[in-house]
């Protein structure tokens, strides 16, 4: 595959935490490369470096040693903020917890990372208007997050994701803290994501049902990938 | 604009906590310019010194008395336009607690000395006409009622016996700041009573007020007259009556500076107070600003909410305080009546308290927007769960 289709490349990847003067290996080896436009479900025991994996990939953690691409670019060789800057315009995260700033509405939330893009208050909103109206919540947009259910919350945050057009989108259990009916329904917009928009996906999960609406499986165990 | 908004809702978030944080800036801040003016206040007989004011007096100490016949020694030097007599009194008013000055004084060329002191003038020519007429400032006339024909009886500690005086004329201060609290009458009268009463103790005078001509020659016209009667029985010490009255308040330093040292330690409770706060909010937060990092804030951004909400607590509480501060004085001189002449809350109480304000609201934000800036967005998502 040309390096260009490439979302993801990485080889050799090392990443180990040093806890009391112990260092504690967390990723041993991890060669990986995740084609432009895939769904890919990460899957393991607890414990086994999903999170971490899925962190250095989307730029919030650093690895110790190997390569790691993504979108053409050589993330390991950017400073802090120049890798923030990477991470504004090229990542979308949906996270378990929603993440959300409870002083902001919902609209104020998903325009948040269109403040870091030079664009016009008339261009904001029109663009936060398609995302939440993307995300069947046009009804709810000046609502706080506090008076949103778990679902609603999380697709808020998949129309924060979206909202400056990343290539990837990266999500760490973003059903796990939803009931059966909030997290299908998650899945489906993230599989939208993926088919209409062309999003490349990384998503960690415990739950195999989750996992087999993505098109790529990976499996984790102790740091090590085996398929 | 967003960031703006974003402080302002922050702020209120908590609002109970927001709202006691305000409430103790508040009562720091006022507490604050309460004894800064209070400090002010020592030093305000000093602060309404003339320049072209000396004053002469016994080199020994202010207890020992100077014969009056110096008055025309030093009347007659090169540069020297008045002299003018003047005898601290103390008598009592009713009760040791009502205290106010009482001065014994050369009428004429005294208030020729002090235009600060504004009289009418049909009551100055019936306090010159009287030998047993005063002249009262007008907050210790409002202290005590004292109204024009009033006789105001004074039980003598320095000069024993009961003395009447009936009240001629009332002064009003140039400024808000000139001391309107004394008591002023004739030196010639004290001096015949005294006379008659204890005749050794006759002829003294406690200090002269020296007028010169020309302020460039102040020193000098000093020295001139401390030589005059460098042999005499009673040597003198001249000074400017700023230097006079520094003098006077330096036996009490310890107490001002005291009250300074208070001033300061209430600020840097408030400082400590705030900081905990604000300690407290951004580790609450922490989650939040391991998100905005995530998304591409640096920690520019996060310093601005920090510092900002640090700032707007901070001069919300420092507003209501200073405002409160000039109703809170007036309450205050009020009730403490002639004890403090002047009890004004000066311009340069009022920048101290902003400017401490400022220090606080800064001061109480550099370690949580520290800790914010440096946070590791893997490590502050975790504290999210
Ligand atoms: N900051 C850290 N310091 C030390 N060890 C860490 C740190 N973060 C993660 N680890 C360790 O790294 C290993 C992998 O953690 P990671 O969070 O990637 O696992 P995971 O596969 O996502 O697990 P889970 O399914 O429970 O979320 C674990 O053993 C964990 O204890
Ligand atoms: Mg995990």
């Amino acid at each position: 595959m040309p390096q260009s289709e490439l979302a993801v490349s990485i080889h050799h990847l090392v990443k180990s935490y040093h806890r009391g003067g112990q260092v504690v290996p967390v990723l041993s080896d991890i060669t990986l490369d995740i084609a432009a436009g895939e769904f890919v479900a990460l899957m393991g025991p607890s414990g086994s470096g999903k999170s971490t994996l899925l962190n250095l990939i989307a730029g919030i953690d650093r690895p110790d040693s190997g390569e790691l691409r993504v979108c053409g670019t050589d993330i390991m060789a950017l400073n802090e903020a120049e890798l923030a800057d990477w991470r504004a315009g090229h990542v979308g995260f949906i996270f378990q917890f929603y993440n959300l700033m409870p002083v902001l509405t919902a609209f104020e939330n998903v325009e948040l990372p269109l403040l870091l893009t030079g664009l016009g208050a008339r261009d904001r909103r029109e663009r936060v208007g398609v995302a939440l109206n993307m995300v069947g919540l046009s009804d709810r947009v000046d609502h706080y997050p506090s008076e949103l259910s778990g679902g609603q919350q999380q697709r808020v945050a998949i129309a924060r994701a979206i909202i400056t057009d990343p290539e990837i989108l990266v999500a760490d259990e973003p059903t796990g803290d939803l009931d059966r009916v909030s997290a299908e329904d998650i899945l489906g917009l993230m599989e939208r994501m993926n088919q209409e928009l062309g999003k490349t996906i990384i998503m960690v999960t415990h739950d195999p049902h989750a996992a087999q609406r993505a098109r790529l499986l990976k499996h984790l165990d102790k740091g090590v990938l085996v398929d | 604009m967003h960031l703006l908004k974003l402080i302002l809702r922050n702020t209120l978030r908590h609002k109970l906590r927001t709202l006691l944080t305000v409430l103790g800036l508040l009562v720091a801040i006022l507490s604050f310019g309460l004894l800064q003016t209070v400090v002010d206040a020592w030093y305000s007989g000093a602060n309404n010194a003339a320049p072209d004011r000396l004053v002469t007096r016994s080199s020994v100490s202010l207890m020992v008395p100077l014969p009056v016949h110096y008055r025309e020694k030093i009347r007659a030097l090169d540069g020297v336009r008045s002299v003018a007599a003047a005898n601290w009194f103390a008598g009592v008013y009713q009760e040791p607690k009502n205290f106010f000055p009482q001065f014994a004084i050369d009428a004429v060329p005294y208030l020729a000395m002090y235009p600060e002191y504004r009289i009418p003038e049909d009551q100055l020519r019936d306090f010159l006409r009287d030998r047993k007429g005063a002249v009262v400032g007008r907050k210790l006339a409002d202290t005590y009622g004292f109204r024009v024909g009033d006789t105001v009886p004074l039980k003598g500690t320095i000069f024993s016996g009961s003395w009447d005086f009936v009240v001629r004329a009332i002064y009003d201060g140039a400024t808000p700041r000139t001391d309107t609290s004394q008591f002023f009458f004739h030196w010639d009268y004290l001096n015949e009573s005294v006379r008659t009463r204890a005749p050794q103790r006759a002829d003294q005078v406690g200090v002269f007020v020296v007028r010169v001509a020309d302020l460039s020659r102040a020193a000098e016209i000093s020295r001139a007259i401390d030589t005059q009667f460098s042999n005499s029985a009673v040597e003198t010490l001249t000074e400017t009556e700023q230097a006079f009255q520094i003098g006077f308040v330096k036996q009490t330093e310890a107490i001002v500076i005291a009250i300074r040292i208070v001033s300061f330690v209430v600020i840097f409770i408030i400082l400590a107070v705030m900081a905990n706060t604000m300690a407290m909010t951004a580790r609450e937060r922490m989650a939040e600003y391991a998100t905005l990092k995530a998304l591409g804030f640096g920690p520019g951004f996060l310093g601005g909410l920090i510092y900002g909400e640090s700032l707007a607590i901070a001069a919300a509480g420092t507003l209501l305080g200073v405002a409160l501060t000039f109703p809170v004085a007036d309450w205050f001189a009020r009730q403490m009546g002639t004890l403090f002449p002047v009890f004004e809350v000066s311009a340069s109480t009022v920048q101290l308290q902003l400017a401490c304000a400022a220090v606080v609201g800064v001061a109480a934000a550099v370690l949580p927007a520290w800790r914010a800036a440096r946070v590791r967005i893997v490590e502050g998502l975790r504290a999210a769960g």
